[in-house]
């Protein structure tokens, strides 16, 4: 019969007729367009993102070369760099750059812990997430920093009241995103290890972890962030080491020159970490063909 | 199978008598009976809304709100493969396929599996690397695999092109005749139930409107006047007039007159709501 032929092949044979019409009829080529605005941003300048630090580097050298910024504000780039060889020859500053990192470092790795799992619960057990859930929310509106005098009066001005503050900073964001990214799993994939009659551990391994993985990691972008800020503030209470320990001991001398070395140092340490989290991103998330950082 | 011991070979595969499912106080599947042989392939048709998805959920184990039954006896070892290949995308292609399987030598067996489907060399592939065809073969592989009783599938080829289904036709035959296990394949498509199953079971209403056995010889070529007469009954079955070979036309179908024309297979136009209660009338007469 030639109407089941036509029938079974029609998907093919109407498409081609289909495509024209969609362009509205039988319609003359638009006249190419002439007088077009460009509203974007235009093209990207290679370097783009140099131009704004090299200028506010250009502004403080001349301005310090030409005396037009008092050393005792500011000290000038040069001297800066001085004082960072010379920081580095007595190696002091290696020393307080490991006492940071150490103190960061542990409250990276606590609150880590503790957010992933809090988030593992919550995401897994509507009991979880009802016991966890709305404590972590109620912490998120409360900075961790405001809790020092708090901390302080509970674990002393010692390191774990450093460390404590740090874990308490990187837990929620850790937390937030990664429960995000468990509650976001699809809900197919819950059917389909089901189907396979995967184990509750199976499950776990396979389909959520690798599932909340992104959220994770994101979270672990904004965690890393989070240490440093708290690491800056619980060195300036009554710290004998560490980078804002320098910099504090560096105000009461009035050597802003040890300020900026400090602030350099933040800023890289910062920087690095990130870019670290971001290469362990790519690594894991290999299997997405389309990533956007 | 667990549940006949005695071990006849004509103990059913799937025995299913008196379900019901009600979704909000509404009849999905009304006291529907069915019975499916080991080894025997089973295309179950019917319109959108018909209970078919349902059906094949429950038997899948995933449905968990299962209103009554009589008896429902399904296989231990049931495998399904859905509309979606469900690939889990942070696992290479041969894991996917290795996922849950007990012991060792998972991955060596995913790999024979892969080979079966004609993907052998493509193990260490991302599934996002693979085009929606091979997608579905994978899932393929990952459910027999599993050497299933019975092989659950709903609407697995809806989301392919024509030419990638026809091959796909191809190689669930090829699959079933080497496996052998019992099949019940959702469909919307009159042809592809008619190509695959050895029974066409039509469902409307949650009932089961006709159950017909497909007694074609080997290749079944739409153009035989068999074929022919097998596929106007489906289609009448379903509620279109097979003279007007789906097209829409407004006293042929009622309801409001659908613009939705246009390549899509004759039988998977949704009717208008209204209309269904009188057309079950006509399916059920058909069937007495």
């Amino acid at each position: 019969m030639s109407t089941e032929v036509s029938g079974r092949a029609a998907p093919a044979v109407e498409a081609g007729p289909e495509r024209p019409r969609s362009g509205g009829g039988p319609r003359p080529a638009p006249p190419r367009r002439r007088r077009g605005r460009r509203l974007g941003p235009g093209r990207p300048i290679p370097f783009a993102w140099a131009i704004g630090p090299l200028l506010l580097l250009a502004v403080w050298s001349v301005g310090s070369a030409a005396g037009w910024i008092d050393e005792r504000n500011l000290s000038a780039p040069w001297d800066v760099l001085a004082t960072a060889r010379e920081l580095i020859e007595d190696g002091r500053l290696q020393e307080h750059l490991a006492a940071s990192t150490e103190r960061a470092l542990t409250g990276l790795a606590f609150g880590v812990g503790v957010g992933l799992l809090l988030a593992v619960v919550a995401g897994l057990s509507r009991l979880g997430e009802g016991v966890i859930d709305g404590p972590v929310q109620i912490k998120r509106s409360i900075p961790s920093l405001a809790l020092i005098p708090l901390l302080i009066l509970w674990f002393g001005i010692g390191e774990s009241m450093k460390v404590i503050t740090i874990t308490l900073g990187v837990l929620v964001p850790v937390y937030i995103h990664t429960h995000h990214g468990l509650r976001s799993i699809d809900s197919r994939y819950v059917e389909l290890a089901e189907t396979l009659r995967l184990s509750r551990r199976g499950f776990l391994r396979h389909v959520v972890l690798p599932g909340a993985l992104p959220g994770f990691l994101l979270g672990l972008r904004f965690a890393v962030t989070s240490a440093w800020l708290s690491l800056v503030v619980v060195e300036q209470v009554n710290a004998t080491s560490g980078i804002g320990y320098m910099m504090e001991l560096a105000r009461t001398y009035g050597q802003t020159d040890v300020i900026l070395v400090g602030l350099v140092v933040y800023g890289l340490l910062g920087l690095l970490s990130d870019g670290l989290v971001r290469l362990a991103q790519r690594k894991a998330l290999s299997w997405r063909r389309t990533l956007a950082d | 199978m667990a549940t006949h011991p005695g071990g006849l070979t004509a103990a059913p595969a799937v025995r299913i008598a008196s379900l019901v499912r009600e979704f909000a106080g509404r009849r999905v599947l009304d006291a529907l009976d069915l019975e499916i042989a080991p080894d025997e392939f089973v295309a179950l048709i019917g319109r959108s809304g018909s209970g078919k998805s349902t059906l094949l959920r429950v038997l899948a184990g995933i449905d968990r709100e299962v209103t009554g039954y009589a008896e429902l006896t399904a296989p231990e070892n049931v495998s399904v493969v859905f509309q979606d290949a469900r690939l889990l995308p942070w696992k290479r292609v041969v894991d996917n396929v290795a996922l849950g399987l007990p012991g060792p030598g998972a991955t060596e067996r995913a790999g024979t599996a892969l080979a079966e489907v004609g993907l052998a060399g493509r193990e260490a592939a991302w599934p996002v690397e693979l085009s929606g065809g091979e997608q579905q073969r994978v899932a393929l592989a990952r459910s027999l695999v599993r050497e299933p009783e019975l092989l659950l599938a709903d609407e697995p080829f809806g989301a392919l092109d024509a030419l990638t289904r026809l091959r796909m036709h191809a190689l669930l035959r090829r699959l079933c005749a080497r496996h052998r296990p019992a099949v019940l394949l959702v469909t919307h498509d009159v042809d592809e139930a008619i190509a695959l199953a050895d029974r066409v079971v039509v469902l409307d209403g949650g009932r089961i409107a006709a159950d017909l056995r497909v007694e074609l010889p080997a290749p079944r070529r739409p153009g035989t006047a068999s074929y022919a007469a097998l596929r106007d009954r489906l289609l009448t079955l379903l509620g279109l007039d097979p003279a007007l070979d789906g097209l829409p036309e407004e006293d042929a179908l009622p309801g409001p007159a659908d613009g939705r024309g246009g390549p899509a297979g004759p039988s998977d136009r949704a009717p208008a709501p209204e209309s269904r209660e009188n057309r079950t009338e006509r399916a059920n007469g058909e069937r007495a």
